[in-house]
């Protein structure tokens, strides 16, 4: 074969390569929205119990991503959990916002749920979200129905 | 008595003397590898005839991997009322474990073979000897020059493979059996991490890319310079590389994907 149809063939299956790299990075990965946010404000949000709640889960509030969780620890003085909020610039939320960890179907993932309050001030870098509502803990919620039931019984 | 007391202490010496020469001939690879950069002409027909011809059966197979995983992802996640996830489980099966794997499986078989087979003829015909002979280097000019293409082509392959069997998937997924399609690709999206899943695949292929170059060249200009021994050469090359790829494979997964 001439020289120049080597040189493109290899060409064609270079490129071809990378192209497939791109395409599992942006297009079944999460490349695009990892880099495609822009910029964002830091919250802190203190939670009871943070359940199966993961890093770069989804902020939603009314059901639309606005942010992603940055990260979770534990504070050893109030021993609850710090969860730490990466939200979009372009959205502002009140500063009595509330912040409830949901889950998106019955196995799904969990996530952060806004619900917007009516303080006329705005939240700003640094704030914390003073209302929480923990995950919902399956033990938990099987303890506080027997215990129901138990008392009823005796009634 | 004394023979046979030693016998195995001979063997366990020649067993250390061989790793030792492998690695050797490893780090010669690389360093000459990079230097054979500079014959870009060289390299250029290597991955010509180890990349390029290697394709159709990459492609092929990938597809017919994706449609396979569609079809059995299907069946068992209907049970649980999930079919929504079927992107999400073709693709991380893909991208984390079988694109690697079966590319890194399939180069040792097609492009491994033949660069054993290609050593060990030129050896046996006395071609790497004459080289020598005018002080040319064999393992500059003939071997590191395929070991850098191979190198660099898995990567390349693995990711056309994990991209048709992701294709493959969502033919038979979502056009065939009638998934529906946003969910397929957005369960997908929230699931697969550009880096911990995408990016650990890539570093596992160019390991398998390493392996399968060093063990191919290796087998081929250590074979017996006779029909027979390049014969066998040959089968040690598939049955090494497969080895290596499948043990490496776990050792990475336990590595990259158990830490959480």
């Amino acid at each position: 074969m001439k020289r120049s149809g080597v040189d493109l063939l290899v060409g064609l299956f270079v490129l071809l390569g990378f192209a497939a790299l791109v395409f599992l990075a942006v297009r079944t990965g999460n490349m695009s929205s990892a880099f495609n946010m822009g910029p964002t404000y830091e919250v802190r949000a203190e939670f009871d119990n943070v359940g199966g709640l993961k890093p770069r889960a989804a902020v939603r509030s009314a059901g639309v991503a606005v942010g992603r969780v940055t990260s979770i620890s534990f504070d050893n003085q109030s021993f609850r959990a710090t969860v730490t909020l990466a939200l979009d610039r372009r959205y502002e939320f009140p500063k009595d916002t509330s912040a409830k960890i949901l889950t998106s179907g019955l196995l799904g993932d969990q996530y952060i749920g806004l619900e917007p309050g009516g303080d006329t001030e705005n939240l700003a870098g640094g704030d914390t979200v003073m209302l929480t509502q923990s995950a919902v803990v399956l033990e938990n919620l099987i303890g506080q129905f027997l215990y129901g039931k138990a008392s009823e019984g005796g009634q | 008595m004394n023979g046979s007391l030693l016998a195995p202490l001979r063997m366990l010496i020649e067993f250390v003397a061989a790793v030792g020469s492998g690695a050797r001939f490893f780090l010669r690879l690389c360093v000459l590898g990079l230097a054979s950069l500079r014959r870009r002409r060289l390299v250029i027909d290597q991955i010509h005839f180890i990349g390029n011809y290697s394709l159709s059966i990459i492609l092929v197979s990938g597809l017919l991997i994706g449609f396979v995983l569609g079809l059995q992802g299907y069946y068992t996640l209907r049970r649980y009322g999930s079919e929504e996830a079927l992107g999400l489980l073709v693709t991380l099966s893909l991208v984390r474990e079988l694109g690697p794997v079966v590319t890194g499986l399939l180069f040792a078989g097609r492009a491994g073979t033949s660069l054993t087979a290609e050593i060990g003829l030129m050896k046996a015909g006395e071609q790497l000897d004459a080289m020598a002979m005018m002080a040319v280097d064999p393992v500059a000019r003939v071997l590191a020059p395929r070991f850098i293409a191979a190198v660099f082509c898995v990567p390349l392959l693995t990711s056309l493979f994990s991209m048709f069997g992701v294709l493959g998937g969502y033919l038979v997924g979502v056009e065939m059996i009638g998934v529906d399609g946003g969910a397929f690709w957005s369960q997908m999206q929230s699931g697969v991490d550009w880096f911990d899943d995408v990016g650990n695949g890539v570093i596992k292929s160019v390991v398998f890319g390493f392996t399968v170059a060093f063990i191919a060249l290796f087998v081929g200009y250590t074979a017996r310079p006779t029909p027979e021994g390049v014969a066998r050469a040959t089968t040690t090359t598939v049955v090494a590389s497969s080895l290596a790829i499948l043990g490496l494979d776990f050792i990475m997964t336990a590595l990259m994907f158990s830490a959480y």
